[in-house]
């Protein structure tokens, strides 16, 4: 409030100099020109910020499309979605992306699988459990993870995750003839890079997400004769709910998405997603070869872009749909 | 008597759950003291005034940085002064002038898609509109021009979370003693909004610092020292995590790592500059 008296006391000063000087004193009744016309000016400027996030959205999608689609009428809508042959550069090309869609689902649904209970458990120990203290040492730490770029991840992946796996590959395929060594760069490594990589998101929602509770319902849980574990389980997570389920949505978007983390730790190969083949993400793909592609191969991945665009937006309006439900029970 | 108040039950489920929190937690903070210890332990050793003061040179066989940081500086400054301002512009929009209705949840549902959409769309993106498109090949104003949409839902969002926080007393105060609206929120709102407002850049700071997939193939992959300085924006140059990545491809692993190493420190930086100054606004 001192704040406040003291800045109405400087613009007082300073209009009074400013009458001073005006032979005019702006009176109540004549709206001085010049500033309404500045107010004007600055008000269309502030509109037009505000609708460069609406043209950026248009413009991306209107450019995905453009540079998407050729090549699904060049190559066919169901050879392109349902072949399983990725030859671009061969002397008869072949653009079927089925292995590289199903790779990114599968690999993102089992990313999910591991990288969702321990994140959902790492918030109710930050949120429900910890004393005020440790959650000091480990909320900074979870945004810590979350800041980390993720080709530093990819490091990691490709010099502790990937020599493990190619370890356990070794060993459970030696007597095999058909499995193609790749020194771990594969299908499991991938996911669990990604299940890393999506823990802070999924810590950090439905940490807040858990936090939103009001503190009665706990009470009245407790006061019932549950216990307090019986309480998380049964009272807090329940409640907490579309703020999980939303924290789960954001993380399957950030696994979709990731691109560079995972590029060199999955082997990079077009091959079904079986844990220990060398496979090929939607992300993966447009990053290893789009620095050499030409022509129609180009097309291509940008239909796999086009792709990954479809996938993206179809998470964000189930976003959307899921927070303004949310909203409405909270009222 | 066998459920006496005094005697209690042993759940062997509520036991096990809360092993299975703990373990969580554990595994949650293991991995990120693993990840930091890991880095330290690999990159320090490559760090040295040579690898941070220098440009790679293939001649005499060295390695250096210094070139990418002075390309991180020229991304982050670029790109922050397009995006801040039409950033703050959009928040102040959101909550000082539109009227809540269709048009604001318009605005707030592409701020959301903006926000959700990965970093390797954006550099697809950028790559067919500004390098193709517009002519700019691959250069790093292409480069900023496609960070800047990337950054642009992070600046609305928390300058208005910021802008939010200001009473609404403070607003028809000043509207009540005469000022105008522009004078209103130049003179009373921004300032209040301020801490609000440099989070916002340091969090874009930290977006960008650590990006790659969107640089990839808008910013490219110079590592040479600007000759010009305003003619260096049209020239390809690649940031630290891009030159990481060309590191771990060629298998060169130590000076990745370094890189690295670099990076967390810079991550950490970052970290503690936006919890000095969120507790800052929280008190304020």
């Amino acid at each position: 409030m001192e704040k406040l008296i003291s800045i109405a006391s400087k613009m007082a000063i300073s209009r009074n100099r400013n009458c001073q000087n005006i032979e005019n004193v702006d009176s109540i009744n004549g709206k001085s020109k010049g500033k309404s016309f500045i107010e004007n000016f600055m008000k269309y400027i502030f509109t037009i910020c505000g609708f460069v996030a609406v043209a950026s959205v248009a413009a991306i999608t209107i450019y995905m499309i453009i540079s998407g689609v050729p090549a699904i009428f060049k190559v066919g809508l169901g050879e392109m979605l349902f072949g399983t042959v990725w030859a671009p550069t061969a002397s008869n090309p072949s653009f079927g992306i089925a292995y590289i869609i199903l790779t990114s689902i599968i690999g993102t649904l089992f990313s999910i699988i591991i990288g969702v209970p321990i994140g959902l458990l790492t918030a109710v120990f930050l949120s429900e459990v910890a004393s005020k203290n440790v959650a000091k040492f480990v909320k900074p730490a979870v945004e810590l993870l979350a800041g980390i770029p993720s080709i530093v991840y990819g490091i990691l992946g490709l010099l502790i995750i990937n020599p493990l796996m190619g370890k356990i590959e070794a060993s459970l395929f030696a007597n095999s003839t058909t499995h193609i060594m790749n020194g771990g760069a594969n299908f499991i490594s991938a996911i669990l890079v990604l299940a890393i990589m999506i823990l802070p998101t999924v810590i950090n929602s439905s940490e807040t997400a858990l936090r939103a509770v009001p503190t009665h319902i706990r009470q009245a849980s407790l006061a019932l004769g549950a216990t307090p574990t019986q309480t998380i389980f049964k009272v807090t997570i329940p409640a907490a709910k579309s703020g999980i389920i939303t924290a789960i949505v954001l993380g399957i978007g950030r696994a979709v998405g990731e691109a560079m983390a995972i590029v060199l730790v999955s082997g990079n190969a077009v091959n079904i997603p079986l844990p220990f083949n060398s496979v090929r993400f939607l992300t993966t793909g447009i990053v290893s070869e789009m620095s050499y592609a030409s022509g129609l191969h180009r097309e291509a991945l940008f239909t796999i872009g086009l792709v990954l665009f479809i996938f993206i937006m179809a998470i964000n309006i189930i976003i959307n749909k899921i927070l303004k439900g949310g909203g409405k029970v909270e009222r | 008597m066998k459920d006496s108040i005094c005697k209690k039950q042993v759940r062997v489920l509520d036991g096990f759950l809360i092993t299975l929190i703990y373990i969580s937690t554990i595994i949650s903070v293991g991995i990120l003291i693993g990840i930091i210890g890991y880095v330290a332990f690999r990159g320090v050793s490559s760090i040295s005034w040579e690898f941070l003061s220098t440009v790679t040179s293939e001649i005499r066989g060295t390695f250096g940085i210094l070139g990418n940081i002075v390309n991180t500086l020229y991304i982050i400054v670029l790109s922050l002064l397009i995006a801040t301002p039409i950033g703050i512009g959009a928040a102040i929009y959101l909550t000082e002038y539109a009227k809540p209705g269709k048009i604001v949840r318009l605005i707030e549902f592409t701020t959301e898609t903006l926000a959700g959409i990965p970093s390797i769309i954006y550099g697809l993106f950028g790559m067919a509109f500004f390098g193709v498109s517009l002519k700019l090949g691959t250069s790093i104003l292409c480069g900023c021009l496609t960070l800047t949409i990337m950054v642009l839902p992070l600046i609305i969002r928390t300058t208005q979370e910021s802008l939010k926080t200001v009473p609404l007393g403070y607003r028809t105060g000043a509207l009540g003693i005469g000022a105008t609206k522009w004078y209103m929120i130049r003179t009373i709102i921004l300032p209040s909004a301020m801490p609000g407002i440099v989070t916002a850049i340091i969090l874009s700071v930290g977006r960008i610092v650590g990006e790659s997939a969107a640089l990839l193939f808008t910013a490219g992959a110079g590592y040479y020292l600007p000759r010009h300085f305003f003619n260096h924006i049209f020239k390809s140059g690649g940031t630290l995590t891009i030159q990481m990545y060309l590191n771990m491809e060629r298998g060169d692993f130590n000076n990745a790592f370094g890189i690295a190493f670099v990076l967390i420190i810079i991550v950490f930086v970052i970290n503690i500059f936006t919890k000095v100054l969120t507790n800052k606004m929280r008190k304020g």
